[in-house]
């Protein structure tokens, strides 16, 4: 009865609210995407929206069942619920049956469950210990290791199975690193690797300015790259002559380069006056490391010479590491193929039907392309269609406010955790929904490649919303426990 | 407690997750308010099917039904299932089909690549692939339809005869050209309207109004209800019925007459100006440009020399000739050259500048005159009447006299075609202008003499049958004509034209058409009981044998039929066309022809054998 009135009193109800309101809005839209002509009732068995109030109950129970148990259990037991999770994970990776290219399906009897979905909460428990251990600090090569280890071996087995896109969530944990101390410098990289190459690969058959051998792709990238440098020499303040020197340098070379080229009197190759303006710099930053004995102006010599290496191999690493199938989803994401009827098929349909939704959509039931399944996926992975094609703008923009609403809480209840374990636990939740959210929608409206995951609470299936649910409700357990205890 | 030195590492999150949601809002933005995919959503998921509107029947003055509907049917062809099937692994079967519809494999790939060429292909929207299969293809095919998924068929109609007749007055419906498509966007590629005759001048009226069920089709093509229950779905109107003003039997014994020959006949009410009958031969049995043999019958009515797609009452132009002396006795006397009372001589073949043609008396008074067609009189007629008061300062007097001749025979209908008339494929006639006879001559270069054949109807002036025909009801009508027209209706009793004669000078002219037919040329054709004017006319034609006219009403008061019949190169216009006149006369006016044996023998007898019946 006292641990009742404790739950009651010293559970977060704002995440409790934001939960079931997103579990109810979930099952109106697969009532919605799945709904047929025929179907009567939004609790007809026989449809998703009937199959889906059932997971939706069952959900709620062993949310409850969870918010019973002690949270020490979770605690004490992660070490075995992580090592019998990669056990399973192999085990399915051997015996499921083929389900479309998929071998992640366990069947048991009527029920098929996806083990890799639970495998997230089990993943992010392990990590959680490792990282509160005692001594424990994201400073030595032995600590990436385990964190590494811990995170990539499900990932790998995963990708075994031939889910890729589930495998990619566990990226998700670079943000629970991040917060934990890992240099920014990582994380910074690994963000200009990626723009650097969308801006390298889409821009790579344009000549910049006319000149046919300097690719407008390369160009932009060098000028960014620069502009990253300044600001690097901006926010460490050390010396601020370097970096009055090499802003003015850069704005005086390139005002030159484009002066010249706009007098018609030379066509100026703007690739060399790039390429110039960083080994300049790079031998100027080198002198004054040298000079200064200033060991990041090091770094960000290695930085430019780094990235530039990196720029002119990434069309190699696109046409050579990448599959064809890949580069094709790459292409169409980046607009570079149109390509209506074969890959982009999906994203197309699915912009045309939440295009078509408009300001304040064609109300609930009243879709035509997802009720007529021209959006393929349109109760699973592309469920967001839906929201778009029958709420419209207004819905859209509503449904991520919560979801916002919905990380943001979670973040100030992961920062309240005075227990490292409870806070790295919380920014694993974090960092896996935010991955579900932001990757499933950017595939939706065409800003990310397709990457088949769910879209959490929203799209139909009794795996997801227990996964999601168990994540969910586990770091609320930690979480009453945490405000049980300051009472 | 451990010292947590990251906390403010959360605000670098809080602020991507928030950078990336607002990226987030701002495509949402340019995909739902800035592009517009409405278009494309409702192309994927709206069927617009049309519902074709019953066309409107066609009805003869007397309520006879002369156009209908059949129905037919359209096999329609959606390209996209035939993909699905062939990607299940369960083609069609091709030769089965083409089995069905008796047509080869390489008709069937010839029709399928016609279709994804059409312009507006989709392959998701059926599109036509074989049209109007009979009612009996029809059956067949629909037992094995369902073994051919993909192939739907569409119900239409096609028009239909009760007689084989009356071709270029009613017209027919043949597909659209995309000259009407890009004019009309009522129309779609593959639609049928009205083409020519009558059909094409009602096409508004007789079309209706299309209606369009709108339905819900899924992706893989498959029919999942209407849009919105049918809130957007608009029922067919049915075309208006019209009643032509053409009484149906008349039209098949002019039709039946003109066998064999080259001409035309025009029958007009006078006092309605309602187009009684319409023929023009050679011509086709309009049933034979419906349906799939349509083009093929079209191209051979298009190579036949004898040209039997030219309605020759309307878009033939041929001199009057002595037809055209009634309407000169006319304007003369409007005009004061002459009095019924004046007299001219007249020597015969041996009269100068124009011969006569017929020996009789002399002098000649206009009524007798017009009974014995003499051309010296209507020459003297003619130059007392341009002459009037001299030429005056360079044949300043002269012309005016001229131009007030012109406007008075234009007065009857002649020159431009009658441009508030339904009647299709009309041509201009001709009566020369001032200017014209300036430019050929000088403009001093011409005299009543020099245009002398115009007296005679021999000159410049030309006109159509119709033209002719409508001429004689103004004799009639004593002064007025009513535009000739083919649908019946009391509106068109508003266009009313009164020309430029007295009614006063009227009476003598009808006397002398009534001696024509009494003693005159026409004697050997009058009727039994009723009196009847006319006039028959000789035309000299360079390509042959004369073009035999006559032009004639009845009875000679308050007559109730005005008709003009040209045989072209077929000889005297007492010997072809005055007989015909007086047989279609005889038909209107008591409902039969007792002359059977001179109704035989003109149905029988050809002047032109290279006319074929169609
Ligand atoms: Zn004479």
């Amino acid at each position: 009865m006292s641990r009742n009135i404790s739950i009651k009193s010293s559970i977060d109800w704002p995440i409790v609210f934001l939960y079931l309101a997103l579990v109810f809005l979930g099952w109106l839209n697969v009532y919605g995407a799945s709904y047929d002509y025929d179907q009567t009732s939004i609790f007809d068995f026989s449809y998703r929206s009937g199959k889906q109030f059932i997971w939706i109950i069952c959900a709620i129970g062993l949310a409850g069942i969870i918010l019973l148990i002690d949270s020490r259990f979770f605690q004490s037991f992660s070490t075995l619920f992580y090592i019998l999770m990669i056990l399973l994970l192999i085990v399915t990776a051997v015996v499921a049956p083929d389900v479309k290219g998929s071998r992640s399906w366990l069947v048991l009897g009527p029920l098929s469950i996806q083990p890799a979905e639970f495998s997230k909460f089990v993943t992010a428990l392990a990590l959680a210990k490792a990282m509160s251990s005692y001594g424990f600090k994201l400073r030595s090569f032995r600590s990436y290791l385990i964190t590494g280890l811990i995170i990539a071996l499900p990932a790998l087995i995963i990708i075994m199975q031939k889910e890729t896109g589930s495998a990619l969530v566990y990226a998700a944990f670079l943000l629970v690193l991040y917060r934990e101390g890992m240099p920014g410098l990582i994380p910074l990289i690994g963000f200009c690797c990626v723009v650097l190459f969308i801006i390298v690969i889409r821009f790579s058959d344009v000549p910049f300015a006319g000149v046919e051998a300097a690719s407008t792709g390369l160009v932009i990238a060098f000028i960014l790259m620069l502009l990253v440098v300044l600001v690097f020499l901006f926010l460490y303040k050390s010396d601020k002559e370097t970096l009055k020197y090499l802003s003015l340098g850069y704005l005086t070379l390139y005002a030159l380069a484009a002066l010249i080229h706009l007098t018609g009197w030379i066509s100026v190759n703007f690739l060399y006056v790039s390429l110039f303006c960083i080994s300049a710099s790079v031998i100027y930053l080198c002198v004054n490391a040298i000079r200064f004995r200033l060991r990041h102006y090091w770094l960000i010599a290695l930085f430019l010479v780094g990235f530039t290496g990196y720029c002119y191999s990434a069309e190699y690493i696109f046409e050579r590491i990448l599959e064809p199938h890949q580069q094709m989803r790459i292409k169409v994401v980046l607009g570079m193929e149109n390509d209506p009827r074969g890959v982009g098929y999906n994203v197309n349909q699915a912009k045309i039907a939440i295009g078509s939704g408009g300001f304040f959509g064609k109300g609930f039931l009243n879709g035509t392309q997802t009720k007529l399944k021209y959006v393929p996926e349109q109760d699973t992975d592309f469920i967001f269609c839906t929201v778009g094609e029958e709420f419209g703008f207004v819905g859209s923009v509503a449904l991520l406010m919560i979801y916002m609403f919905f990380l943001f809480r979670l973040i100030r209840m992961a920062e309240r955790q005075r227990e490292p374990f409870a806070r790295i636990y919380g920014y694993s939740v974090v960092g896996i929904f935010f991955f579900h959210i932001a990757i499933n929608i950017g595939m939706v409206i065409g800003l990310a490649p397709v990457i088949g995951i769910p879209l959490p609470f929203f799209s139909y299936g009794g795996s997801s919303l227990w996964s999601f649910t168990f994540l969910l409700f586990i770091f609320l357990r930690f979480d009453i426990s945490q405000t049980a205890r300051v009472h | 407690m451990i010292n947590d030195s990251f906390s403010n590492r959360q605000y670098v999150i809080r602020i991507f997750i928030a950078v990336l949601l607002a990226i987030f809002v701002i495509q949402l933005f340019n995909l739902q308010l800035i592009k517009d995919y409405g278009e494309q959503a409702d192309s994927n998921a709206l069927l617009r099917r049309t519902i074709y509107a019953p066309r409107g029947l066609i009805y003869d003055r007397n309520g006879v039904l002369l156009v209908y509907n059949q129905p037919t049917y359209d096999i329609l062809i959606t390209m996209h299932e035939l993909r699905v099937m062939a990607k299940n692994k369960t083609p069609l079967d091709t030769l089965e089909l083409c089995k069905t519809l008796s047509i080869t494999k390489v008709e069937f790939d010839k029709r399928i690549k016609e279709v994804k060429h059409r312009i507006g292909y989709s392959p998701r929207v059926p599109q036509r692939f074989i049209t109007q299969l009979s009612p009996v293809e029809y059956a067949v095919l629909q037992e094995k339809l369902h073994r051919f998924p993909g192939f739907t068929i569409q119900s239409r109609t096609l028009r239909n005869y009760t007689y084989p007749v009356a071709g270029h007055a009613l017209g027919s419906i043949g597909e659209v050209s995309r000259w009407m498509i890009e004019k009309d966007p009522y129309y779609k590629q593959g639609d049928y309207a009205g083409v020519s005759g009558f059909e094409k001048s009602y096409e508004v009226a007789l079309r209706g109004q299309n209606g369009v069920e709108i339905l819900l089709r899924d992706v893989a093509g498959r029919i999942q209800g209407r849009y919105k229950k049918g809130e957007f779905d608009k029922a067919a109107v049915a075309g208006d019925n019209l009643t032509v003003t053409l009484d149906i039997q008349l039209q098949i014994l002019a039709e039946e007459l003109l066998q064999g020959k080259k001409g035309s006949v025009v029958a007009i009410e006078p006092s309605t100006g309602e187009i009684l009958a319409m023929a023009s031969n050679p011509t086709w049995n309009p049933g034979l440009l419906v349906g799939r043999e349509r083009s093929h019958n079209y191209a051979v009515l298009l190579n036949d020399p004898t040209k039997p797609l030219l309605n020759r009452a309307t878009q033939g132009t041929y001199s009057p000739g002595s037809t055209f002396k009634p309407l000169q006795g006319l304007v003369c006397q409007q005009e004061g050259g002459i009095t019924p009372e004046t007299l001219f001589a007249c020597n015969g073949p041996s009269s100068s500048p124009i011969r006569c043609t017929h020996h009789h008396g002399s002098p000649v008074n206009l009524e007798s005159a017009i009974e014995q067609s003499c051309n010296p009189y209507f020459w003297n007629a003619y130059r007392e009447t341009l002459e009037k008061g001299g030429y005056g300062d360079r044949n300043a007097n002269f012309k005016a006299n001229y131009e007030r001749w012109r406007n008075d025979i234009m007065s009857f209908g002649l020159g431009p075609k009658f441009k508030d008339s339904d009647v299709p494929d009309q041509v201009n006639g001709s009566v020369p202008s001032i200017k014209t006879y300036d430019k050929w001559y000088g403009a001093r270069g011409w005299r009543a003499i020099t245009i002398r054949s115009n007296s005679i109807g021999q000159g410049e002036v030309q006109v159509t049958p119709l033209q002719l025909a409508n001429s004689v009801a103004v004799i009639a009508n004593e002064g007025y004509y009513i535009t000739p027209h083919l649908h019946k209706c009391d509106s068109m009793l508003n266009h009313k034209h009164v020309s430029l004669i007295d009614k006063k000078y009227f009476p003598v002219v009808k006397q002398g058409m009534w001696r024509v037919c009494e003693f005159g040329t026409g004697k050997w054709y009058k009727l039994d009981s009723i009196p009847m004017c006319g006039k028959t006319g000789t035309v000299d034609n360079s390509h042959g044998r004369p073009h035999s006219l006559f032009v004639g009403f009845a009875p000679k008061d308050n007559p109730k039929i005005a008709i003009a019949v040209v045989i072209e190169t077929s000889g005297f216009g007492a010997t072809w066309a005055n007989p015909i006149a007086s047989v279609l006369l005889e038909q209107y006016l008591t409902g039969t022809v007792k002359r059977t044996e001179l109704v035989n023998r003109l149905k029988t007898s050809v002047t032109d054998p290279d006319v074929k019946k169609y």
